[in-house]
Parts: structure tokens; C-alpha cells; sequence
């Protein structure tokens, strides 16, 4: 689908994403005061906008619920400029009622914020070593199936890998890898449940952020290695592992 | 005073249904809990603020308030990395939350599947721009940049990406 590039219309869905800048935002707020059928546009595709952010519902904090019930009695509400209408209460009556229907989706998700997300966070940023998987790799990462499973190696860096299994692939993230001495290299295995290990990939020697797609396909793999290796790469280990990621579900 | 306390007590119902998906999608898209509950109290005090100009013919009051969150999320996360480590942003082409992070036997288990698989099928070329502009904050000029491909084409890519979303979560 292409759109000429001055079609106002062709904006909305980004517009509805928070995806503009903010000049070209507020060109298009100007376009929507006069464009009805936008307008309904950028309604409904916000309702669709909210269930992605539905479906992440956790569970806040208790003290979070008691800070901001205190907060709010020392804020004072705005009143839009407009008529009163009977019986209009400061707190909008609208809300608190669409709300009460509104109460039974309140879906809530355990939030584990550990270390896991921690290190995802971290080791992500070793995608712009991957500039070469560049749009396979925003794929694997973006899969609705993508898991992370997070670990710590030997020599103290921390390593991820994206498993999809939709895909049938996964992908390998290190952050503060050591610089490899000689003429050496990071080798990627994927280990099989019975203990078999199957070549996944090289990484520079260079160290520090690295970030690929495994080759080959996901399969049967449990867990995925990483050793030093000679350049080039083996066909099977020759060192210790320097940390071993179980990816099992 | 009777009246006010009386908005106290809906707001509070209003905290109560919605406080999860905000607090969930902020900490989805800021990935840390203390600035997550910054945003979540910001976005509550926002609503209580300015709950007139709620207007119910647009929409729900859960779509008016997850709009608002969203928006403060996005705005947090975008001057968190300008001013710490604005390189950052290109490389936070994340996953999402991992899905083995949460628990299988919750309520909000259903929603989540539903809207999970309804992105599976949209298919990479529609995904990946919704998934990086929702939950990273990605401008669509910044998706563009990350994917290379013509700006245009992923603002088109965005409203495509979002009808067909709508379409298949509103076929239940």
C-alpha cells in the first residue's frame, strides 16, 4: 500500500502510534480539527492502539495506589470550556461510569521485573552489531512468541538469546564479551536435550557487545553455548564452555 | 466537600480499573519499574486532572486513558535516552517482554493471547514497524532508519498494520 507523499491521511496511523515528530504531529492535529472521517479514523484505530497496551496489564504496587490517592487531593481539576451541562460532576461521571464496565477486563499479569529484563535491556543493545541480520533480526525480535533467556558467562559478561519458536530460529546477544587474544574466535553451539551440539555461528574475537542470528534452525535445541574457538570456527568444541543458556520452556 | 469526596471515590475506581495496563505498558516500554510508576502516578494525576474533557463519543475511557499513557511513556522513554544515551535508541530493536516472564495461569491471560496472535499474523512487513513505534517509542522516521526502507512507506506500513490489527482482534 503507498500513499503520495503529501496525502495528510497517510499520517493517522502513526499519529496514533505517538510515531510523529513533533512539527509533523502538529500539522496533522491541524488536518484532523478539519477532517471528520480522520477523526473517526483516529478513533478507531486507538481503540485497536489500547489492546496492545491491554495486553500488557501487571499488577502495580499497593504504596503506588495510596501515593496518588493522596496526590490528587492536593490537584485541582480542570474544567473544559464549554457549557455546563445538569448535573455535571467535577470527577466526569462518563469516566467513572465506562469505567465500572470497563473494571471486568482489568486483566492482570504477573510482573517478574528481574534481572532477566534487566539483561535483555542491556544485551538488545548489541543489535547495532547485527547490522548484517539487520530486518531478520528486528523480525526475530519483534515475533509475539519471542522469549528471552538470560544468563551470565564465566568471565562475567551477560548474554541473552531470542528464541521464537514460530520462527524456528533464535538469536544470540553478549554484552562486555572479553577481546580474544591470537588468532581466535567466539563459536555458538546449539545443544540438543541427548547432548549433542550443532555449529550455530562465529562472533568476532573483538569482544565487547556482539549480537547475531543463530544459523540454522532452532529444531530440537535446549540450550545454546558459546566457547573460543581458532579462527574459522570448529566443527565441534574445543574449549570449556564459557557459559552455557538454557532456552527450554 | 461532600461532592469532592465523592470524586475521590470514582477516581479511585477509575485507579483500580485501569492501573494495570498503564503500569504494564509503562514498564513495557521505559523497562524500569521506578520510572514505570513515575509515569503510572504522572498518568493517573493527568486523568484526574483533566477527566472533563473526556469525551464518551470518541471512545471508551479505557482508550482515552491507555492514549494518555502511552503518550507520557513514549515522551518518558524518548528523554531518558536523549539525554543519557541517545545512541541507545537505534539498538533497542527488543523483543518484547519475553513471554516466559509471566505466569501462564493469570487473568489478562486471554487478552494477551488474543492481541498476541493477532500481531503473529499480521506478517514482519506490518509488525515490525507497530511493534517498534508502540512498545520502543520509535518515531516512524526512526523505523525507518532501523529497517531501511522509505520513510513513507512505513507511515503507510503503520495505518495498514493498525487496521489490520483492529480487524482481526474486532473478529473476536
Amino acid at each position: 500500500m503507498t500513499t503520495s507523499p503529501g496525502d495528510p491521511h497517510a499520517a493517522v496511523g502513526a499519529y496514533v502510534l505517538h510515531a510523529l515528530p513533533s512539527a509533523e504531529e502538529a500539522a496533522f492535529e491541524k488536518h484532523l480539527a478539519g477532517c471528520e472521517a480522520c477523526r473517526r479514523e483516529v478513533d478507531e484505530l486507538r481503540r485497536a492502539a489500547a489492546r496492545l497496551a491491554t495486553a500488557e496489564s501487571i499488577d502495580a504496587p499497593p504504596e503506588l495506589r495510596q501515593r496518588t490517592l493522596e496526590r490528587i487531593r492536593t490537584v485541582r481539576q480542570e474544567h473544559a470550556p464549554r457549557p455546563p451541562r445538569p448535573h455535571r460532576r467535577v470527577m466526569s461521571m462518563a469516566l467513572a461510569a465506562s469505567l465500572a464496565a470497563a473494571a471486568a477486563l482489568g486483566g492482570l499479569a504477573l510482573w517478574q521485573h528481574s534481572e532477566a529484563d534487566d539483561a535483555r535491556a542491556r544485551a538488545v543493545q548489541a543489535e547495532q552489531q547485527a547490522r548484517g541480520n539487520g530486518t531478520a533480526f528486528a523480525d526475530l525480535l519483534t515475533a509475539p512468541d519471542a522469549t528471552l533467556h538470560a544468563g551470565k558467562l564465566s568471565d562475567g559478561a551477560t548474554a541473552a538469546v531470542v528464541v521464537s519458536q514460530s520462527q524456528n530460529r533464535a538469536a544470540f546477544t553478549a554484552r562486555d564479551l572479553p577481546a580474544l587474544t591470537g588468532n581466535r574466535v567466539y563459536e555458538l553451539w546449539y545443544a540438543a536435550e541427548a547432548g549433542g551440539l550443532r555449529p550455530a555461528g562465529l562472533l568476532p574475537g573483538s569482544g565487547r557487545d556482539s549480537a547475531r542470528l543463530l544459523e540454522g534452525p532452532l529444531g530440537d535445541a535446549v540450550a545454546v553455548g558459546i566457547t573460543v574457538e581458532p579462527a574459522g570456527g570448529s566443527a565441534q568444541p574445543t574449549s570449556d564452555p564459557l557459559g552455557i543458556i538454557s532456552i527450554g520452556t | 466537600m461532600r461532592s469532592a469526596d465523592g470524586d475521590h471515590e470514582a477516581f479511585a475506581g477509575v485507579y483500580d480499573a485501569l492501573v494495570g495496563p498503564v503500569m504494564g505498558l509503562a514498564c513495557r516500554i521505559l523497562r524500569n519499574t521506578a520510572l514505570a510508576e513515575e509515569v503510572t502516578q504522572d498518568v493517573m494525576i493527568e486523568v484526574w486532572r483533566t477527566a472533563d474533557r473526556y469525551r464518551p463519543e470518541r471512545g471508551t475511557a479505557r482508550t482515552w486513558v491507555l492514549t494518555l499513557a502511552h503518550r507520557r511513556a513514549v515522551d518518558r522513554v524518548r528523554n531518558v535516552q536523549a539525554s543519557a544515551e541517545r545512541d541507545r535508541r537505534a539498538a533497542l530493536l527488543s523483543a518484547g517482554r519475553p513471554v516466559d516472564e509471566v505466569a501462564e495461569a493469570v487473568e489478562g491471560r486471554d487478552e494477551r493471547r488474543r492481541v498476541y496472535r493477532c500481531l503473529g499474523r499480521l506478517g514482519s512487513m506490518h509488525r515490525v514497524p507497530l511493534v517498534l513505534a508502540f512498545y520502543e517509542g520509535f518515531t516512524y522516521v526512526e523505523v525507518a532508519q532501523a529497517l531501511s526502507t522509505p520513510p513513507g512507506t512505513v507511515k503507510s506500513r503503520m495505518r495498514a498494520g493498525l487496521r489490520l490489527l483492529r480487524a482481526c482482534l474486532e473478529d473476536g
